[in-house]
């Protein structure tokens, strides 16, 4: 049985084809009009897994874009698909951390794939992929970039959680002459110390699984891991893992 | 499936002000009141109508922001904006008001609301046991019958509140059965329509008339439930709504959480199950009874408040709940922080999933309280 699993986030859609194994999958920015992203990556997966429209049993549809999917069959949230997509990948997994373009989540798994518990962070983009994304800007720096420059410096203070403030606040240390490194190791930890505080709200058991688009980034990895004090598991492709998941669930597993 | 006598509390929007505003222009008194901690029984047994004032919609906050801060609970604000704004009609007709010094936020904020309107404040104790605080808070309800008695020219007799102890009494009886309708799996009425009947017959100036609409109604949904008929089946998971107040406007999470397949079954909160599962003792002094039930309400305000863990974990058997929605309204400290050592006292006894969302009255997260709830409810199913 072949399935498709569609996960349309805030700032890439993610699609995996899979029928027991992974067939194929694509990723790509999902831009202003998640419905068009959501068939457009489809359309790749398919492409990249050499199978027809016609081959796909069933297409579940995850991610903030899944209601405006509509040869979506079944839909499915993100932390639903998640649990699912890390069990599959790491088998022994028991909490997973995503941090995606909007959200951040720690979400506590059942031996059998199933979400025992769950905390996001609230509204606003605090330690979310945005949060980066914004400050690179600042920095007028990649994501690579933040993470390299980020490795074996002595971390700057950067206290504001909110992104607009944390803004105003590198606007400032730059002023003062902090070095880009410092301050792109500060914008790391912040992200840690939001991170610390769902830790906190649900079990946190080994092993964990690290996935959504930030956990592209190996040295950011390797800072959160340090700053948190826990290994990861690191998919070879974090984004997918939710597409993934949401195939697996088109499966019946 | 929704009981046919939805339409006439549905109707009771308009006849409510239609009633308060012709039973003002008949002389009656009106005496406004904020929260749970307000003893109603000594307004009716002065001859007013007690109403509930607590701000409920986000329309009056951006007036209310003028002068409170932006950060502070949206039920504070929208409270304070109805007032400074005067768009609410039963604050509008309001003689007297009566509050309590809850949580800081309102006490704070009644400061500035004393500016509009004669108020009386209770000075609530932080704690429930002991002489100390029975004996402050007894002193506090007492100069609320005088106040009464003085601001409305009138005598309170023990007689006068023996019959608003009965009177009360009988309408929490009321509502605790209808509430308790909803321990039948599945249950016959929705968390939408619930909270509709329960808000809206809080503005009725007749209680007496409120009463028997709520019998009547529970009379409709027992034989809805002899028919078979429910909005829900054996398996739409049923959810507790935990925390603070929410009514009409503030409703959006059991919202979402009934367009999501889930059924609120029950809230703990003090528009609902709080105000009516428990009642004033008939047998003792009459202003002694009553200062006792009041003080006993479980809010968060008070430390500790281990009432409210108890009442949450006995709503949780009786109503058969498979989670738990813990509502805190943004800057409601004592909610929000109390929301983990209740997520840790319902856990310590069962398996019980639970979510706390915090939240305020605007629309604005509606996207992402879906994912949360509907995650929530992909956990239970």
């Amino acid at each position: 049985m072949l399935t498709a699993g569609i996960d349309v986030g805030s700032t890439a859609s993610k699609a995996v084809i899979f029928d027991g194994t992974i067939k194929g999958q694509a990723v790509i920015p999902t831009g202003w009009n998640p419905k068009e992203a959501g068939l457009r990556v489809y359309q790749e997966a398919l492409q990249d897994a050499g199978f027809a429209e016609d081959d796909v049993s069933i297409i579940v549809g995850t991610g903030y874009g899944r209601i405006s999917l509509p040869f979506v069959e079944k839909k499915v949230t993100e932390i639903t698909c998640h649990a699912k997509g890390a069990k599959y990948l790491f088998p022994r997994t028991k909490t997973v951390i995503d941090i995606g373009g909007q959200d951040s989540k720690v979400i506590s798994i059942n031996e059998d794939g199933s979400v025992a518990d769950f905390v996001m962070n609230d509204k606003c983009a605090a330690g979310t992929g945005r949060f980066l994304q914004v400050m690179t800007g600042v920095l007028d720096i990649t994501l690579e970039e933040l993470g390299q420059m980020g490795l074996d410096v002595e971390p700057a203070g950067i206290n504001s959680m909110c992104t607009v403030f944390a803004e105003s606040e590198i606007i400032g240390l730059l002023a003062q002459g902090v070095k880009k490194g410092a301050i792109a190791s500060g914008i790391i930890n912040a992200i840690s110390r939001k991170l610390l505080s769902l830790t906190g709200r649900v079990p946190c058991n080994t092993e964990i699984t690290f996935s959504g688009g930030v956990a592209n980034n190996p040295a950011i990895c390797q800072l959160l891991s340090v700053a948190l004090g826990l290994d990861f598991n690191v998919p070879a492709d974090p984004q997918i893992v939710g597409a993934l998941g949401a195939a697996i669930i088109g499966c019946g597993q | 499936m929704r009981p046919k006598l939805m339409k006439e509390f549905e109707a009771l929007r308009e006849k409510n002000v239609m009633d308060i505003k012709k039973a003002k222009m008949e002389g009656k008194r009106v005496v406004g009141m904020y929260c749970l901690y307000s003893p109603a029984e000594i307004a009716v047994a002065a001859g007013a109508i007690p109403v509930t004032l607590c701000g409920t919609r986000q329309d009056p906050i951006t007036a209310a922001e003028k002068v409170l801060p932006r950060n502070l609970c949206p039920l504070i604000k929208s409270s304070y904006g109805f007032a400074a704004t005067d768009t609410c009609p039963y604050f509008h007709f309001a003689d007297l008001l009566i509050a309590e010094t809850t949580c800081d936020g309102k006490k704070k904020m009644y400061e500035l609301l004393a500016e509009f309107k004669p108020m009386q404040i209770l000075q609530l104790p932080q704690k429930q046991d002991g002489v100390e605080a029975a004996d402050y808070w007894y002193t506090e309800v007492k100069k609320l019958k005088n106040r009464l008695e003085a601001e409305f020219a009138v005598t309170i007799t023990d007689d006068d509140l023996r019959a608003a102890i009965n009177l009360l009494n009988d309408e929490r009886r009321s509502l605790k059965e209808l509430q308790d309708m909803c321990q039948l799996k599945p249950s016959p009425i929705s968390g939408m329509d619930l909270l509709t009947v329960l808000f809206l017959r809080g503005f009725c100036s007749d209680k007496r008339e409120a009463i028997s609409m709520v019998d009547n109604l529970i009379l409709e949904l027992k034989d809805m439930v002899s028919h078979g008929l429910s909005p829900f089946t054996e398996k739409t998971p049923r959810i507790l709504l935990a925390g603070v107040p929410v009514g009409l406007g503030s409703h959006k999470v059991i919202q979402i959480v009934e367009d999501c397949g889930g059924n609120v079954v029950c809230f703990e909160s003090c528009g609902a199950y709080k105000a009516a599962f428990d009642q004033v003792d008939v047998e003792k002094e009459p202003l002694q009874a009553i200062a006792e039930k009041y003080l006993r309400t479980p809010c968060s305000c008070m430390s500790p408040n281990q009432g409210r863990f108890e009442l949450v974990v006995r709503m949780i058997d009786e109503f058969k709940i498979d989670g738990v929605i813990d509502l805190t309204w943004q800057a409601c400290h004592t909610y929000n922080v109390e929301s983990f050592s209740l997520k840790k006292y319902i856990q310590a006894g069962k398996q019980m999933p639970f979510l706390q969302i915090e939240t305020d009255y605007s629309e604005s997260d509606v996207e992402q309280l879906k994912v949360r709830i509907e995650a929530f409810l992909e956990m239970i199913r």
